[in-house]
């Protein structure tokens, strides 16, 4: 396993936000996060990215376990729900911040950020600042900023909900090739039950902190285990 | 639930209400009521004469009234300059304390929740709520011969009250929200999301606040400390409770004006104003480049 948590339980002013949360994610899997909102997605994505502490539970990243570490020695990109670009530096120098920080050499940045504009397909636009950005530009930038530093574990929080629908599918795509492209083990949430069987090969669903299925989206579609996941999926099960 | 909610709200609006923010809000098309208009546009320019125009020329003119020399004499005075001096003084101790602590305060306020914090900047704004004659008077019952911190003064010979110390402790009370509320709606609307980003990727507290917080407050900073240098000069109220009035040593420019206008030297009382006038129209006029930078 290359990600794991145990029994993680987390509180804020007594309200039970992950209710003993356990899961594990193999190297080079795209996992996805499923619940509807509210359920408590992002909390455990942040307690992985160690921007909020579990209140008990053990979680393990690359066989280390994290508990004490701060989140940039985590080796984690992390891509926020707004994409958070900093909306005060260009395209090229979101992508350079993070090995600016870890003072890597300047041809080496340069480097890796033409490496990275050339992934995401926008060579032209290092300049442009974030307001200048479409939609779906935006996540690509924040997709490039993450993977910079070159992180073990992508994290991503509802990577398509701010992006209207029409190119969502597109983009949905997009990044699944990317992902699958650089061989980063992924987790990604989202509360679109489509999106999750159509990009992840496992999907983890959560309902009121609590993990309600875990399996391929092929399981989860065919055998659901609980009445709230036979629900929740139902809609959609005769398009898969 | 409702901290969650507002972490929630903040998220959405983080980008674009920036922008909507910055849009110039469009008047509507005009549609005949010309006669509204020009009752309105005579109303405010009547009254901002009334109550603008016609006292800074009153200013000015009494102040020439008796001439050139007149005026020079009344404003190159010795008590006249150590006044400015000490207006000066207290305003740039007051405006450094004031933005280091307004700095602190809305970063604390807008970016991390904890319990109190609606306490905490309810407590901020007192000096807002609070008659400065009443902020002198609570600083000479604190810190007064007679107050409550006066038999510790009195033995380190320490003097705040009728002393300098005193003159700058009240303005930086009296101006202490301005950088405040000025910086915390900004930080606000920011969210934590870039500095958190920028955190996870190791980036250290200074860097973040350097790269990524400053440049957005830039403008609200610069805007809150001209506020509060403006609120400063003229603070009136409670330096003249507190300062006792001791020409040359604790007189600020206002307190003099009034000293001289009581003694009925009119002209120089003016001319003495006139000085104020001068510093307020320079802060107008920063004010104004800053805006437009700005844009
Ligand atoms: N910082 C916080 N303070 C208080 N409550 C929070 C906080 N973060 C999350 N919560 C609560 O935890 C629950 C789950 O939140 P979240 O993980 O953001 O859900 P999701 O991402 O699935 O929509 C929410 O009901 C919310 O009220
Ligand atoms: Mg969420």
């Amino acid at each position: 396993m290359y990600v794991e948590m145990k029994e993680i339980c987390k509180t804020f002013d007594g309200f039970q936000a992950s209710d003993h949360v356990s899961f594990g994610i193999e190297k080079g899997q795209m996992a996805a996060l499923l619940g509807p909102s509210g359920s408590g997605k992002t909390t455990i994505l942040r307690m992985l990215a160690g921007l909020d502490m579990p209140d008990s539970g053990d979680i393990m990243i690359n066989g280390i376990l994290v508990n004490d570490l701060p989140g940039n020695k985590r080796g984690i990109g992390f891509v926020f729900q707004n994409y958070a670009l900093f909306r005060y530096m260009t395209v090229a120098d979101n992508i350079a911040f993070g090995l600016e920080v870890q003072k890597k050499g300047k041809a080496e940045i340069k480097e890796r950020v033409e490496e990275l504009l050339e992934l995401i397909s926008m060579e032209d636009l290092g300049k442009r600042y974030p307001h200048q950005l479409s939609g779906g530009q935006k996540q690509r930038v924040a997709f490039a900023r993450a993977l910079a530093p070159r992180p073990g574990l992508l994290l991503l929080d509802e990577p398509f909900a701010a992006i209207d629908a029409k190119v969502r599918r597109e983009l949905r795509n997009w990044l699944k090739e990317m992902i699958g492209r650089v061989g980063i083990t992924s987790i990604f949430v989202t509360h679109d039950q489509e999106e999750a069987m159509e990009v992840a090969n496992q999907v983890i669903i959560i309902n009121q902190g609590k993990i309600e299925q875990i399996g391929t989206p092929k399981e989860i579609c065919f055998h659901p285990q609980t009445e709230f996941v036979s629900d929740f999926i139902e809609t959609d099960r005769w398009i898969v | 639930m409702s901290k969650k909610k507002q972490r929630t709200y903040q998220q959405d609006i983080v980008g674009d209400s920036i922008n909507s923010l910055r849009k110039v809000v469009e008047p509507p098309k005009e549609n005949g009521s010309h006669l509204m208009k020009y009752l309105l546009i005579g109303i405010s320019a009547a009254f901002l004469f009334l109550m603008l125009a016609l006292p800074l020329a009153v200013v000015v003119m009494n102040a020439c009234k008796e001439g050139w020399d007149a005026y020079r004499e009344a404003v190159m005075d010795e008590y006249t300059m150590k006044a400015l001096q000490l207006t000066l003084l207290a305003t740039v101790i007051t405006v450094a304390v004031n933005t280091i602590f307004g700095l602190f305060a809305s970063f604390l306020l807008s970016k991390f929740y904890f319990r109190g914090r609606q306490v905490l900047a309810a407590l901020i704004d007192i000096p807002f709520s609070i008659s400065p004659v009443i902020a002198g008077l609570v600083f000479i019952l604190t810190f007064g011969n007679m107050g409550w911190m006066g038999d510790v003064l009195d033995k380190y010979n320490i003097k705040i009250v009728f002393a300098v110390p005193g003159v700058v402790l009240v303005t930086v009370f009296v101006t202490f929200p301005f950088v405040f509320r000025e910086l915390f709606p900004v930080l606000n609307a920011q969210g934590k999301d870039e500095e958190e980003a920028a955190a996870l990727m190791g980036a250290g507290g200074f860097t973040i606040f350097r790269r990524i917080t400053l440049p957005h407050i830039k403008w609200a900073l610069l805007y809150g400390i001209i506020l509060c240098s403006a609120r400063a000069m003229g603070e009136f109220g409670a330096v003249s409770v507190i300062s006792g009035h001791l020409r040359g040593k604790t007189n600020t420019l206002p307190l003099h004006v009034e000293i001289l206008y009581n003694e009925f030297n009119t002209t120089a009382a003016f001319a003495v104003s006139s000085i104020l006038v001068l510093l307020a129209v320079l802060i107008l006029v920063v004010k104004s480049l800053v805006e437009w930078k700005k844009e």
